[in-house]
């Protein structure tokens, strides 16, 4: 698939070897197309660096550690703005969906590939695309108005009454002294992972189809079980394309916004517990943009700016790793 | 009770096995939470008139008399100008992007440009909403357009289309690179020149799949909020045809987001309703497009 159109094999006559002006135009033209993608790459760095110039001059790299955000100067506090908070929050947001996403996306990966029945196969992979489907603001008024009341009044105090009781390990969701509204980095973490599902579980997929079955009929006859014939033929084989799944579904979790700003609380502070009101890169921009002006909304288009350059990270890895994997094709999104 | 090692090894299958089916459970529970919550809370509000009518004032029907529910009418109306904006915008140039990919692109800078198309897809749409408030923002300020265009619907279509650009580009790469290569050797042995060839015969034999992409990138476009937060912020009317595109709009997805943060009964009552609509608009278009893909090329499809 990937080396389909090229003509190859045809030869034009000699006396038609000059090109179609008409090519020269069309070539032209859709090469054009083409780079406005690169257009656009090009474009969002330099305009998030020219917009945030002076919020960039002014504080520094000092900006990337601050952890207060203070718009208004009294006589007490000078303005001020740090990324720290935000960008804590943003990893163990992202780090709670990928510890509850990854085994289940992995786990339906692996059902749906290898282990299901023919029959329902078709229905259970339908059923996770339209999951791809819902659109991130319905997860978010779900997330309001359905799971922060569930969790501030079911999940939150069981959780901080029992797991939060074990010493060491259960340290994360120890009771919390602020009492349980339901906000918070765990609320933001568990909308995430349902997000990054559909992401990670069919692109894992197409990493486990691409395994040949050669590999999969010999440890069957060798007298594997289902699940050894996954874990010894099966997985070694399809490891890195479940990494590259694993990679653009923490990219998609990192950026995410509108279902985390309507969960998570939006404090800007270092939560010291999971059910405390916390703070995202991107829910702190949609949070707060719209009132902003002058020197605190360059500050939050040089959160964008920080924010883009972790997404690049993240999402450059993601297609190194895809790429060499394989299989590349249907990697669209 | 013992077992042997066999029976203990295909018990683990066994195990592992439910375990999978579990997780496939657990991720199909908050499918049907969000399908049951918005159908549940969503149809009381939805008539007619929920169509029709522009956005209420915020009110309390238990404590204030004719307090009115309104409808989604300035909401439909902005979303449906947004998508006109940025497909006009984005499907040509993500079509002709993607004919550049698939017919001439097989080189070190077309790799290239598909390797940036993917990376941009990542890209979260906040960060694309805050891009172009850059760059109309600097343009404005260079007096290069008037500066009310900054927080427009017309910015906020162009934030849409550079979500979608990409995404149209490698759909319609991949939907015209399954177009056989006999069909292109056909057209050029008979002297058809290169252009007229792609455009009229390989375009046309990967029209569906195309058009499909085309409208996937459609509904990524309708459901996206983000940008809209920072560009294009609501308004309570309609849109007036006469005051041109410097003027913000509501939309779907943004009258959601408002609607929920308020403390108003017909608001959240009203959210839900949108919510709904939105849903069934966006399980629609997906359901169809995978159908459709599907019948033509079999399980999987393009995307």
């Amino acid at each position: 698939m990937s080396h389909g159109p090229t003509v190859a094999g045809v030869t034009p006559p000699p006396h038609r070897r000059r090109t179609h002006p008409g090519d020269l135009i069309f070539r032209g033209l859709s090469g054009g197309s083409a780079v406005s993608v690169l257009a656009i790459f090009v474009l969002s760095i330099i305009l998030l660096f020219e917009a945030s110039r002076d919020s960039l001059s002014r504080w520094g790299l000092p900006f990337l550690w601050g952890q207060v955000w203070n718009p208004n100067a009294t006589p007490l506090s000078p303005i001020v703005f740090g990324a720290l908070p935000a960008i804590l929050g943003t990893l163990e947001t992202s780090f709670l969906a990928m510890l509850i996403g990854v085994p289940l996306s992995i786990g339906i990966a692996i059902f749906l590939t290898e282990l299901s029945p023919g029959w329902l196969r078709g229905p259970f992979s339908f059923v996770i695309e339209l999951l791809a489907a819902i659109p991130s603001v319905v997860f978010g008024i779900w997330g309001a108005l359905f799971l922060v009341p569930y969790m501030g009044t079911q999940v939150d105090p069981s959780l901080a009454a029992t797991i939060g009781r074990v010493p060491l390990l259960g340290a994360p969701f120890a009771p919390s002294p602020v009492g349980y509204t339901g906000d918070g980095s765990l609320t933001a973490g568990i909308i995430l992972a349902i997000m990054v599902i559909p992401t990670i579980s069919s692109v894992s997929r197409e990493a486990f189809k691409a395994v040949p079955n050669d590999l999969r009929e010999a440890a069957l006859s060798l007298g594997a079980t289902r699940w050894e014939t996954t874990r010894l033929a099966v997985f070694p084989y399809a490891k890195r394309g479940v990494l590259g799944a694993i990679t653009l579904g923490l990219g998609r979790a990192v950026g995410e916004t509108i279902a985390v700003v309507l969960v998570i609380g939006n404090s800007y502070t270092i939560a010291k517990s999971l059910y405390a009101p916390a703070v995202s890169i991107a829910s702190w921009i949609a949070n707060t943009f719209g009132e902003s002006s002058g020197l605190e909304r360059e500050g939050l288009l040089e959160l964008g700016l920080v924010l883009l350059g972790i997404s690049l990270i993240i999402n450059v890895v993601a297609r190194l790793i895809l790429r060499r994997s394989v299989f590349t094709e249907g990697m669209g999104t | 009770m013992k077992f042997d090692r066999d029976t203990r090894r295909k018990l683990f299958s066994h195990v592992v096995s439910v375990a999978c089916l579990l997780c496939v459970g657990i991720a199909i529970i908050p499918l049907g939470s969000i399908l049951y919550e918005s159908v549940l809370k969503g149809i009381v509000v939805i008539n007619w008139s929920f169509f029709t009518e522009n956005q209420p004032l915020p009110c309390n029907p238990q404590f204030q008399s004719g307090c009115q529910f309104g409808g989604i009418f300035n909401s439909i109306e902005g979303t449906l100008l947004l998508i006109g904006i940025s497909a006009a915008i984005a499907l040509p140039l993500g079509i002709l992007g993607g004919i550049y990919l698939s017919e001439f692109g097989r080189h070190r800078f077309g790799d290239s440009l598909r390797f940036f198309a993917d990376v941009l897809t990542g890209v979260p749409s906040i960060v694309v909403g805050i891009v172009v408030f850059s760059l109309f923002f600097l343009l404005a300020q260079q007096g290069l357009i008037p500066t009310n265009y900054t927080l427009s619907v017309l910015s906020a279509g162009v934030a849409l289309s550079f979500i979608m650009i990409p995404i149209v580009a490698r759909t319609c790469e991949e939907a015209l690179a399954l177009v056989p290569n006999s069909t292109r050797e056909a057209a050029l042995a008979l002297g058809v020149p290169k252009w007229k060839a792609v455009t009229s015969i390989v375009l046309s034999t990967g029209r569906s799949a195309v058009m499909t992409g085309a409208l996937l990138a459609i509904a990524r476009a309708t459901g996206e909020t983000a940008p809209l937060i920072i560009l294009d912020a609501g308004s309570q009317f309609s849109f007036q045809p006469s005051a041109g595109l410097h003027q913000p709009t509501s939309s779907l997805p943004f009258s959601i987001y408002n609607w929920v943060q308020s403390a108003y009964p017909n608001w959240i009552a009203d959210a839900w309703g949108a919510t709904l609509v939105l849903v069934v608009l966006m399980l629609g278009i997906s359901v169809a497009a995978r159908l459709a893909l599907r019948n033509k090329y079999g399980e999987g499809g393009v995307v």
